[in-house]
């Protein structure tokens, strides 16, 4: 795989930000998209806008073809057994929404327990806080090692009998750990819970099989994975799926309409209330392919790769500290550090200055934040279009930075 | 890199201010206290105002973030210092026009909060400099 094949792909990399050509290290938060994800969409509103699942003419039926081809795509992305288990979302946080209101909200009663892990993004959080309010279920998390990861010992003492549902990460976007989710799920079933699995940081980075993993549910967003904002999926398994009540009703996902009482469609449509985002799955399809055809186990080692050549040319930082555990096998290309005395706001308009692109603050991990004991950190993320040659350039601006407030402090 | 620009943004005085903070702590017999946050990045402030007979008598802040959002706290609590509800109002009325780039009232003397004029040239540090302004507002409305 040769990153300075890929970059080509990406018109938004060939620009300049301040003078200076763009380094962009924020994929944890949104990647770029290649021409071939821009292409398809446009095709679609250029070519056979229209929309799905009605109408006899033949865009709709050219259209609900591509829509349900997305979903087929998207089935075999993560080897789900069934297309009936594959809907599609607004993204992560939608689909994790609609797995605590409404599985929680039909399974959940006072005394159950809800375990998640200080490591959590704010979507996996307060979807289960709101739910646990409701009814009066008790939010449990799982304490993190002193570098970050989860481990399984601990996992083991807090599941109990009375836990009903295990939600974690499975690859965090600040530490960048993989957490073992495979085990974690086998602890949770012992148990009669159910696991569900944020995969918002790991489907655009690592193989998923979620037969293999054996979660119940598995959440995704498609703008992570270089396709486009407000799509994403809720993966779930049909015993569940099928019981679950909707979260949103109206069009779409109806079946038969009375007066006082309605029917709902089959799976996976009964989830999909309203005009679905027809260009948005046409967009995480052609996201799919491409990321199919580079293929992802080239990803995941040009990844690691990237995270070993960073960890180590990073400590060479006198003063930099590094969140997570140093051995790149154990994360994702997802850096998260601070530099003594500069705060990461300060660091980030600074390279910025620079042309380099890294995020800063809290990462809408607030709970991590404080197991920290930082209030922000700074994050460098990679992904398949970033080379050794943009981490020579985060570090040299990082180096930069620091002499620039050792003069201005 | 391109250290001029950065230089219109972190002033010497701007870094002195937030090396040596003015006003730092709790005020003990204050009568005001005003928590606000910055959601998006994190930045957090506790202001504690002595508000006697429509004038701020004294001010102190604590909190967390950013060398603009520290070093404009401090300013800001130095500058209402003695000064009426009215007059504390429209300072933070014309730092806010002054900090994004707008026309400003310049009779106002703005002493050393002149130096955040640079932040206006770096809209994604607004926010920063606006956090304890903000605060202030709120407490005296109450």
């Amino acid at each position: 795989m040769n990153p300075y094949e890929i970059r080509k792909l990406f018109p938004i990399l060939d620009q300049e930000v301040n003078d200076q050509p763009l380094v962009y290290l924020d994929s944890a938060a949104t990647s770029q998209k290649p021409s071939a994800v821009i292409q398809s969409i446009e095709d679609y509103y250029r070519g056979y806008n229209s929309n799905v699942h009605r109408g006899v003419h033949t865009l709709g039926t050219k259209a609900t073809d591509a829509y349900e081809g997305a979903r087929e795509k998207a089935r075999k992305f993560i080897n789900a057994s069934l297309m009936e288990e594959v809907i599609f979302t607004r993204g992560t946080t939608t689909s994790l929404n609609i797995v605590a209101k409404s599985y929680g909200g039909a399974n959940l009663s006072e005394g159950d327990e809800i375990v998640i892990s200080y490591m959590e993004h704010h979507s996996n959080i307060i979807p289960w806080q709101q739910i646990a309010k409701q009814t009066g279920a008790v939010l449990k998390y799982v304490p993190l090692q002193l570098d970050g990861t989860i481990s399984i010992d601990d996992v083991k003492a807090t599941i109990t009998d009375a836990t009903k549902i295990v939600s974690i990460m499975h690859v965090s976007n600040v530490l960048g750990v993989i957490n073992p989710v495979k085990e974690i799920a086998q602890i949770a079933h012992s148990h009669g819970a159910i696991m569900v699995v944020d995969g918002a940081q790991s489907t655009p980075h690592l193989k998923v099989d979620v037969q293999d993993l054996d979660c119940d549910f598995f959440a995704f967003s498609g703008h992570k994975m270089v396709g486009p904002t407000g799509i994403g999926v809720l993966y779930g398994k049909k015993e569940h799926l099928e019981k679950m009540e909707p979260v949103e009703f109206g069009g779409e996902m109806i079946d038969f309409v009375g007066l006082y009482e309605s029917t709902w469609k089959e799976l996976p449509w009964k989830f999909e209330g309203g005009t679905p985002i027809i260009a948005g799955a046409i967009g995480l399809g052609a996201a799919i392919d491409f990321l199919t055809e580079i293929g992802l186990d080239n990803i995941e080692a040009h990844e690691h790769h990237l995270a070993a050549y960073a960890l180590e040319k990073m400590a060479e930082i006198e003063g930099l500290m590094i969140y997570g555990p140093l051995d790149p096998m154990k994360r994702a290309g997802v850096i998260t550090f601070n530099i003594a005395d500069v705060h990461p706001h300060d660091l980030a308009t600074v390279l910025d200055m620079d042309g380099i692109a890294i995020r800063a603050g809290h990462h809408c991990a607030q709970p991590l934040m404080k197991w920290l004991d930082v209030s922000a950190t700074a994050r460098a993320s990679f992904y398949l279009y970033n080379t050794e040659e943009d981490i020579d350039k985060l570090v040299q601006g990082l180096v930069k930075t620091k002499e620039y407030f050792s003069n201005v402090l | 890199m391109s250290f001029n620009n950065l230089d219109t943004l972190y002033r010497q005085v701007i870094m002195d201010h937030y090396k040596k903070p003015r006003n730092k702590g709790v005020l003990e017999d204050g009568n005001l206290t005003i928590d606000m946050n910055n959601p998006t990045c994190g930045d957090r402030i506790r202001l504690t105002m002595k508000v006697e007979d429509q004038k701020v008598v004294d001010a102190k802040f604590e909190g967390e973030g950013c060398s603009i959002s520290m070093s404009s706290a401090s300013m800001m609590t130095q500058a209402i210092k003695g000064k009426d509800i009215e007059t504390a109002v429209k300072l933070s009325k014309t730092f806010s026009e002054m900090i994004q780039g707008n026309e400003y009232d310049d009779t106002l003397d703005l002493g050393d909060i002149e130096a955040l004029q640079g932040v206006s040239k770096f809209p994604a540090r607004i926010k920063c400099a606006t956090l304890a302004w903000k605060a202030m507002e709120k407490g005296l409305k109450e």
